[in-house]
């Protein structure tokens, strides 16, 4: 095979570029625009304050007048609207950029949580075994027999009843995304056991522990970085699920507050709507959840078959 | 003069990667005649397997087979669809496969299978059909063929689930059998018995065989003519005495070289006999390693319950009352067939497993129980294992890898210093130093090796237990690594013990020897008593049960 290597391009670029996951990547047609979707919308939210066409929750700009315009149409106030206007007058298509604002945020972190969570006591469980291994696994069966929404709604519950009201509206965020992390660590820890288990059986572990490395720097340097291929997996998918959930709590009316609308609140409000005729509210809000979870989840089915050689 | 049996003509395997073309068979021909037992040999990489599998018409995309002609008995059976080619598999040529766990379906009974195989090519009854498969059992070397036909695949051992496999490759009474290194995964002792059967079964039937394997010494032993495979092409063809005695091509004078032959005597034995001086394993010196009364047992009850309760407990010794006693500077090899608990002694005396009872002392410190046993264990003691895939972390570069030791027991931590060092390392294991900035998957199984032995060189240790070193590593690689092992010896006075499975690399290599046999040590001593004397009847079968190249008729 080494006459095959030889013509690999060198250098950083030429290695991506020349790398399986890279061709996987080009030749699948879903994967392409999947990833053009996904990052289109990631960029109008995180640029939503500079792109925004007006300020949804400025009221001063606000006017009533302009209230329930239909899309692509000027208002009474003489302002264009792509998206239409909510019954406050809003303009809906800037609505939605800060709203997938909120949303990502919220799932990003909450992703990022569940994650460290799930795979540090992935790591753990596998690594050590006997007592540790029952006690944190059999916790993640219990977890996974309910549904996610239910626990991040009761571990909402009490944080509402222990928080004092005042500090509801400041610390809502960070509850929302402790609730929705803590629902869903449990994929985690499950697929980085079952690989911490058998990469602590491969002679590089042994070695180590000849050594004396500690049991720490093992976890950490040698058996984490054999351990993320499917780690990345299912944070791409638990992402997806992560913005859904959120959408899910916001559109109970117990996740984000009224102040910083995300996906979820704005398509609460917008069904309000959706018999009298005014459609637009909740149609756009909805698309693009849809369309921002899909394409999310779609990266993710394909990077599991990527990094799955028995699939290819 | 007959016709051959099989006949093939500019067989090619092609595989149309990305990165282009690999060329994995080149345009290469040759013929079996009737009731000829063809042997193919070659490293790995050779094409041999997968000539194999092309004439069987089992090539998978993206592999593309061309042919000039492939005949059976005259008739082309290249290029014919996946329907008529079932109908030869099995019915006409028969296939024994190197893992016979996997190549039994183990829902089924081996009875179901065998009957299954038979009524779909012969036209029999159920009840003759199970005669038919009782009998072949029988024929097989299965015991008590009656009883076993209704066990499962795991109710036998690997030997007996492999007789059960050539059963099922002959069945159908095909014309050929092609059998794909088919004792490569057992243990010497069966792997005779099993080559004795295949060649009895298909002489006595007319059938004939391609026997495919990297051992030469299966080959010496089993084959009437023999077929030498290099890079996808056939090196040399001819009769296996003519080979193995009289090679002509560079190649194969070279591969025959590289063979450790159990025959051999000890080199440094030789050299000493030769001086008129005794050996040194027969002085008295003092020991570097002594191992003594070494007991592990594993608990494998099938119940906490039962663990408790002490019902029902079932405690098995791997290693039972092992003692012995290294040499410093010296080499003890321990044999002894999979199971016999080599493995385990080897961690017990690493420092990976607790023993059970017994002592293992490094220059009269006891390592598991005396106080800073583990830093003297640590700083001293180092270990080289078998697969090279596995003992690298692929995702360090090869210069942290081999640093790890140093950095773990800190005796570096300047970055100039220990980089200074792996590239020294590096050199001494006849790598480029540049290789430090490489990633394990970009060098071969034996450049591998030779990191894992930088690595296990980088602490300075005194003693290096090597579990199997070169058994995963073809013959030539082999013969390179076990070199390099005794110039290291040489130059930094290392004591190594020696575990393998394969006695002429012991006995080349080795100053004393060990035999164990289900975890008791039957019989040690210097090598050259051993080998030319030995005392104890499993030694004796051991020793002969190997295939050996200097058994070529």
């Amino acid at each position: 095979m080494s006459e095959l290597s030889a013509q690999a391009p060198r250098g950083p670029i030429g290695k991506i570029i020349d790398s399986d996951i890279f061709y996987s990547y080009r030749t699948s047609p879903v994967a392409i625009v999947a990833s053009i979707v996904a990052v289109v919308l990631i960029l109008a939210a995180v640029l939503a304050p500079w792109i925004a066409p007006y300020d949804p929750f400025n009221p001063r700009t606000l006017n009533l007048m302009d209230g329930f315009t239909k899309p692509m149409s000027e208002s009474f106030s003489g302002n264009y609207f792509l998206m239409g206007a909510d019954h406050q007058g809003r303009d809906v298509f800037s609505t939605i950029l800060h709203g997938s604002r909120v949303s990502l945020f919220v799932g990003l972190s909450a992703t990022l949580f569940s994650m460290t969570l799930g795979v540090g006591l992935g790591l753990v469980a596998g690594y050590r075994g006997g007592l540790a291994d029952a006690v944190i696994m059999r916790v993640a069966d219990v977890q996974l027999s309910f549904p996610a929404i239910l626990i991040a709604l009761l571990i909402f519950g009490v944080a509402r009843g222990l928080i004092p009201p005042s500090q509801q509206e400041n610390t809502a965020l960070i509850v929302l995304v402790l609730a929705i992390g803590l629902a869903n660590w449990a994929q985690f820890a499950r697929t980085v056991r079952g690989a911490t288990m058998v990469e602590r059986q491969k002679d590089y572990v042994s070695a180590a522990r000849i050594m004396g490395v500690n049991p720490f720097f093992i976890l950490i340097r040698h058996i984490l970085p054999n351990v993320v291929g499917p780690v990345l997996v299912i944070a791409t998918i638990g992402l997806a699920l992560a913005i859904i959930e959120e959408a899910t709590l916001s559109y109970l009316g117990v996740g984000v507050p009224p102040t910083q609308p995300s996906l979820g609140t704005l398509i609460r409000i917008g069904q309000q709507f959706l018999f009298s005729g005014e459609w637009w509210i909740l149609f756009f809000p909805g698309i693009t959840l849809i369309l921002l979870a899909l394409s999310v989840n779609l990266l993710g089915d394909w990077l599991r078959d990527a990094l799955n050689p028995r699939l290819r | 003069m007959t016709q051959p049996l099989l006949s093939v003509r500019d067989l090619s395997v092609v595989f149309h990667l990305r990165r282009g073309d690999f060329t994995a068979v080149n345009s290469i021909s040759f013929d079996i005649m009737p009731g000829e037992v063809l042997g193919v040999v070659g490293e790995s990489g050779a094409g041999k397997s997968m000539t194999g599998t092309a004439i069987m018409g089992l090539v998978d995309r993206p592999g593309e087979v061309t042919a000039r002609e492939i005949l059976l008995k005259g008739e082309r059976i290249d290029g014919l669809g996946e329907e008529a080619m079932r109908k030869i598999r099995g019915k006409r040529i028969g296939m024994v496969f190197q893992d016979p766990l996997t190549s039994l379906n183990p829902l089924y009974t081996v009875g179901e299978q065998l009957i299954e195989t038979i009524r779909r090519h012969l036209p029999l009854s159920a009840a003759q059909a199970r005669q038919r498969a009782i009998d072949l059992l029988a024929d097989a070397g299965i015991p008590k063929p009656e009883e076993r036909i209704d066990s499962y695949p795991h109710q036998f051992s690997g030997g007996m689930r492999q007789r059960v496999v050539i059963s099922l490759a002959l069945a159908a009474e095909p014309e050929l059998v092609i059998a794909d290194e088919p004792t490569s995964a057992l243990d010497v002792s069966v792997q005779a018995q099993i080559i004795k059967v295949l060649k009895r079964l298909c002489a006595e039937r007319g059938v004939a065989v391609m026997l495919i394997t990297h051992d030469m010494g299966v080959i010496a032993e089993a084959a009437d003519r023999m077929i030498v495979m290099n890079k996808g092409e056939i090196v040399e063809t001819g009769s296996v005495a003519d080979i193995i005695l009289r090679p002509k091509e560079p190649y194969t004078i070279k591969l025959i070289e590289a063979i450790p032959s159990i025959k051999a005597q000890n080199p440094r034995f030789a050299a000493a006999t030769a001086r008129g001086e005794g050996f040194a394993a027969d002085n008295i010196d003092t020991p570097l390693v002594s191992v003594e009364n070494l007991v592990r047992e594993f608990d494998l009850s099938p119940s906490m319950l039962a663990r408790i309760t002490g019902r029902n407990r079932k405690i098995v010794k791997a290693v039972n009352d092992v003692s012995f006693v290294i040499r410093k500077g010296q080499t003890y090899g321990l044999v002894g067939e999979s199971g016999s608990g080599k493995s385990t002694c080897a961690r017990m005396m690493v420092g990976l497993l607790e023993p059970t009872s017994g002592t293992v002392r490094l220059e009269g410190t006891d390592i598991w129980r005396d106080r800073n046993a583990s830093a003297k264990r640590r700083s001293k003691i180092q270990m080289i294992f078998q697969d090279p895939y596995a003992s690298l972390n692929p995702r360090w570069r090869v210069g942290a890898i081999i640093a790890e030791p140093m950095r773990a027991l800190g005796i570096s931590h300047n970055a100039t210093e220990i980089g200074d060092r792996v590239a020294d390392l590096l050199e001494k294991v006849r790598l480029d130093p540049a290789a430090m900035r490489k990633y394990p998957h970009e060098f071969s199984g034996g450049q591998r090796q030779r990191i894992a032995i930088a690595r296990a060189l980088s602490s300075q240790p005194e003693f290096i237990i090597c579990d199997e070193p070169t058994s995963a590593l073809d013959v030539s690689v082999q013969a390179q690594v076990l070199e390099l092992m005794s110039q290291l010896q040489e130059e930094f006075g290392l004591t190594y013990l020696l575990i393998s499975h394969n006695l002429a690399v012991i006995r080349q290599m080795a100053d004393a020897v060990g035999v164990l046999h289900n975890g008791v040590l039957v019989e040690d001593g210097p090598v050259e008593d051993i080998f030319g004397a030995p005392q104890a009847d499993y030694t004796r079968m051991l020793l002969d049960a190997v295939p050996d190249i200097a058994k070529v008729a």
